[in-house]
């Protein structure tokens, strides 16, 4: 039998490699590229009749007055701009047609300079097909319940897996060490979507939070996967070590857990080859949540149960500072 | 043995999956499916229904011909607008947004926009989703403040009214209330200007009731209100005056422009009389409206074009079935015939989730579409975790019948567990959809806590029937169908279940 428990120590270190690129990304400013949502802005598809070169879009844009305006090519094209917030769209007279809004300058200024715009069927509109924007307020208190609802997510399992485990002992311990596996998987997709913004440009946007919180109810039902098998081998046969239990717990439960990553990537991977590009971000999540999450539960999660069981932490305290200890235990 | 139950449970799910197909499949099949086979188009599903209406049940049907999408699938606008209450320390901002949103919704009917949606949305917000509208269009219409106007007759030098017909203005005596031009009322504010009289001048209006008993609405103005109109009225007596809302004459139920005449110079309060008592209830609401007036502005914008929604769906549905292939493929060829009944539930499981999205009816996003994919996953999970329950126990040395309700019995609880957990970030993620009226957000959770409970009923249900049923048949019971790492030789033998110990601690 594969002794998955005795090599804990090795998938800490792992572990560690994976995450430390990320974390050091995630330190070095900026953090996180984010998305209109969180620093407000304005983003808008434009696609051309014409043949419109990606630089000439950005210096006609700057000439009339967004010097800052990312623009990035979707296809042949199309192209996604991104420019501060467009302001002038709301402040409509009592009475009397509304003026011109900064959107509509800016419409007419792309049509006069590169021809008419189209729509996903061809069709001339010499309007922008796509148009978000969102005010400094609003990307404020999303930041904040982004977070907020993260958080409460993280607590919330905390709290049903210490319950729905209750029957075996220490199930506080199953609850934060699921915990810890689902930061770790947030961690790490965090610090890769830190790489990818430096990289590939790639924004954090409601998208990526809405991934972020599916990831962390994936790896969770993955991991209750793994622990349930624990709860259900430690009643069975409650004299067998915890190490042995969650080690047959692994090797029982390994064969459903590659299955069910496999299919979930399968279905994942075909989105992303053949779906629409609005949620290519929420999928890429998805796709390295799932490989994290199955990862995590086996490898983090259940091999926490046996370092706390086995008093690895206190032993390696004692053995790096051995002269130290005591003095810490008597202050 | 549940010979007979099963029966009747798989009789069930064959109607409950033949139903659902009808009532999901799309009216336009070809736009989803392989074009080179004529598919029949969905007519959409009927459902007749009896209701209470009071003591008396009456009949009524639940129609619903198309799913429904969410804006980024079939185009349109989503504004978020906020009360700007800046310089208006004394304005009720909870009766001013309820106003407001009954305003807004005024004018969005008079768009004639089918399946919008206007929601409060915190303290000082309205979220405003209006399906097939661009962005400047919609804003045109809403975005400005109401405004409350008192109009009279344009009047010539002689006293005749202007009356517009066929596109000619001409003057004439007596003209109806509907051909007349209304022009606003002006008088000499305090600060010795000429000023038009509107509704920023009404600090309240309210039913009451005339000396006769006979329902009205009775209206007070400020100081400034009050000199207005009592040179205004001056000027009117015997005459008509009109209540316009942005630029629109208030009508009463019967559709006739509200234009009672003035039967005396009135100062700060005024009486509108001649209405029954839903005329004035809605009169006063309409008064309020316009009194009340908060400025909205935009704090958050979004729009997608109808073309390219259109161009997402059929993109998104394509990507669905394919990852359903796949699935369905994988699992056949890992799990035998398990596999192929397991393939079998996901298409129930399908149809079914399908069908109760069009019933409920929950609008359906992109991201909607993705937890869709995932709640197939999570279905496909509860599967194996029972086909792998299945094989240890055969590998044991358990009879099928035994070794198909231990896999069901001890895959449950963490079946259970784990889907729970999903439901519980379901409910954190629709509030925080919630919040910020991010409907991408908020349908995905809903989606995918739809799927989840549906794939709970498909495991139970739907795959334990099916395997049951399969047992019972002889030549389904070879070895070789039931998993291919099995030492099986020839047919599993079906030991007496009373023969067999479960075993193992328990």
């Amino acid at each position: 039998m594969f002794d998955f428990v005795g090599k804990r120590n090795f998938y800490y270190l792992l572990s560690l490699l994976v995450l430390i690129p990320g974390v050091i990304s995630l330190l070095i400013p900026p953090t996180l590229k984010p998305g209109i949502e969180f620093s407000s802005g304005t983003t808008f598809t434009a696609r051309f009749q014409n043949a419109v070169k990606e630089e000439d879009l950005r210096s006609e844009l700057a000439k009339i007055g967004h010097p800052e305006a990312r623009v990035q090519r979707t296809s042949e094209n199309k192209f996604l701009i991104r420019t501060t917030e467009l302001k002038g769209t709301a402040q409509a007279p009592d009475l009397g047609p509304a003026p011109a809004g900064e959107r509509e300058n800016l419409e007419t200024a792309l049509v006069d300079k590169f021809g008419n715009m189209i729509d996903a069927k061809g069709e001339v509109v010499n309007r922008f097909i796509e148009y978000a924007s969102v005010s400094a307020t609003v990307s404020r208190e999303i930041g904040q319940k982004s977070a907020f609802a993260v958080v409460a997510a993280a607590i919330a399992i905390l709290l049903y897996i210490s319950w729905a485990f209750r029957s075996i002992p220490n199930p506080f311990r199953c609850g934060i060490a699921a915990t810890i596996a689902t930061m770790h998987d947030v961690v790490l997709l965090m610090g890769a979507y830190s790489i990818f913004g430096k990289v590939f440009n790639m924004e954090v946007n409601t998208m990526f939070i809405t991934g972020l919180l599916t990831v962390i109810g994936f790896s969770v039902h993955d991991t209750i996967v793994v622990l349930d098998r624990i709860r259900e081998n430690s009643q069975r046969y409650p004299d067998l070590p915890l190490h042995t239990c969650v080690n047959n717990s692994i090797l029982q439960t390994l064969g459903r857990s590659i299955n069910t990553s496999t299919t979930v990537v399968l279905a994942v991977v075909a989105l992303l080859l053949i779906g629409g590009v609005t949620i290519r971000p929420f999928l890429v999540v998805m796709l390295i949540g799932v490989i994290t999450g199955t990862y995590s539960s086996i490898f983090v999660a259940s091999q926490i149960l046996v370092t706390w069981e086995e008093g690895d932490v206190p032993r390696l305290f004692r053995r790096v500072l051995p002269k130290r200890a005591p003095a810490v235990s008597e202050g | 043995m549940h010979r007979r139950t099963d029966r009747i449970l798989l009789v069930f799910i064959v109607v409950l999956t033949a139903f659902s197909l009808v009532t999901m499949w799309p009216s336009e099949p070809w736009r989803y499916l392989p074009k080179f086979i004529p598919w029949p188009e969905g007519q959409g599903i009927k459902i007749p229904f009896f209701k209470m209406n009071g003591a008396t049940i009456e009949g009524s049907t639940l129609e619903r011909r198309a799913m429904r999408l969410g804006l980024d699938l079939r185009g349109g606008t989503r504004l978020v607008l906020e009360a700007d209450t800046s310089g208006q320390s004394d304005v009720d901002v909870n009766k001013a947004l309820d106003n407001a949103i009954n305003i807004i919704e005024r004018r969005v009917n008079a768009f004639g926009v089918s399946e919008s949606e206007i929601q409060r949305q915190g303290s000082n917000r309205i979220a405003v989703q209006l399906p097939g509208i661009t962005a400047s269009d919609a804003i045109k219409k809403i975005g400005k403040t109401a405004l409350l106007e008192f109009r009279e007759f344009q009047r010539d030098a002689e006293g005749n009214v202007a009356v517009y017909q066929n596109g000619e203005v001409t003057f004439v005596p007596n003209p109806s209330l509907e051909d007349a031009v209304w022009v606003p009322s002006r008088a000499i504010g305090s600060d010795g200007l000429e000023k038009e009289l509107t509704g920023r001048y009404l600090t309240d209006a309210f039913p009451g009731s005339d000396a006769a008993g006979l329902p009205t609405v009775d209206f007070r103005f400020n100081s400034e209100g009050a000199r207005l109109f009592e040179q205004i009225s001056g000027r009117l007596i015997g005459q008509p005056l009109a209540f316009f809302l942005d630029g629109e004459p208030i009508r009463n139920k019967d559709g006739r422009i509200e234009a009672p005449t003035v039967q005396a110079v009135i100062k700060d309060k005024g009486q509108i009389t001649g209405m029954n008592t839903s005329e004035v209830d809605y009169l006063v609401k309409l008064l309020r409206a316009g009194a009340m007036p908060v400025p909205l502005k935009v704090v958050q914008q979004e729009d997608v074009d109808a073309t390219l929604g259109e161009d997402s769906v059929q993109k998104s549905v394509i990507a669905g079935e394919v990852a359903m292939l796949i699935i369905g493929l994988f699992m056949v060829l890992h799990y035998r015939l398990p596999g192929v009944l397991a393939s079998l539930a996901l298409f129930v499981y399908t149809t079914v989730v399908l069908a109760v999205f069009k019933l409920w009816p929950v609008t359906l996003t992109l991201a909607g579409i993705a937890a869709f994919v995932l709640s197939v996953g999570m279905a496909v999970d509860a599967n194996i975790l029972i086909f792998e329950r299945m094989k240890e126990e055969l590998r044991i040395g358990r009879s099928l019948v035994v070794a198909v309700e231990e896999g069901f019995a001890r895959a449950w609880s963490s079946i259970r567990d784990s889907n729970v957990s999903t439901l519980i970030t379901c409910a954190i993620l629709f509030w925080f959809g919630d919040q910020f009226g991010a409907s991408l957000v908020k349908g995905f959770a809903l989606t995918l806590a739809v799927g989840v409970i549906i794939s709970l009923f498909s495991a139970i249900l739907v795959t334990r029937t099916f395997l049951r049923i399969v047992i019972g048949i002889p030549w389904a019971r070879r070895a070789g169908l039931w998993g291919s790492d099995l030492p099986g030789r020839g047919a599993i033998a079906e030991r007496e279940v009373s023969g067999v110990s479960t075993g193992g601690g328990r």
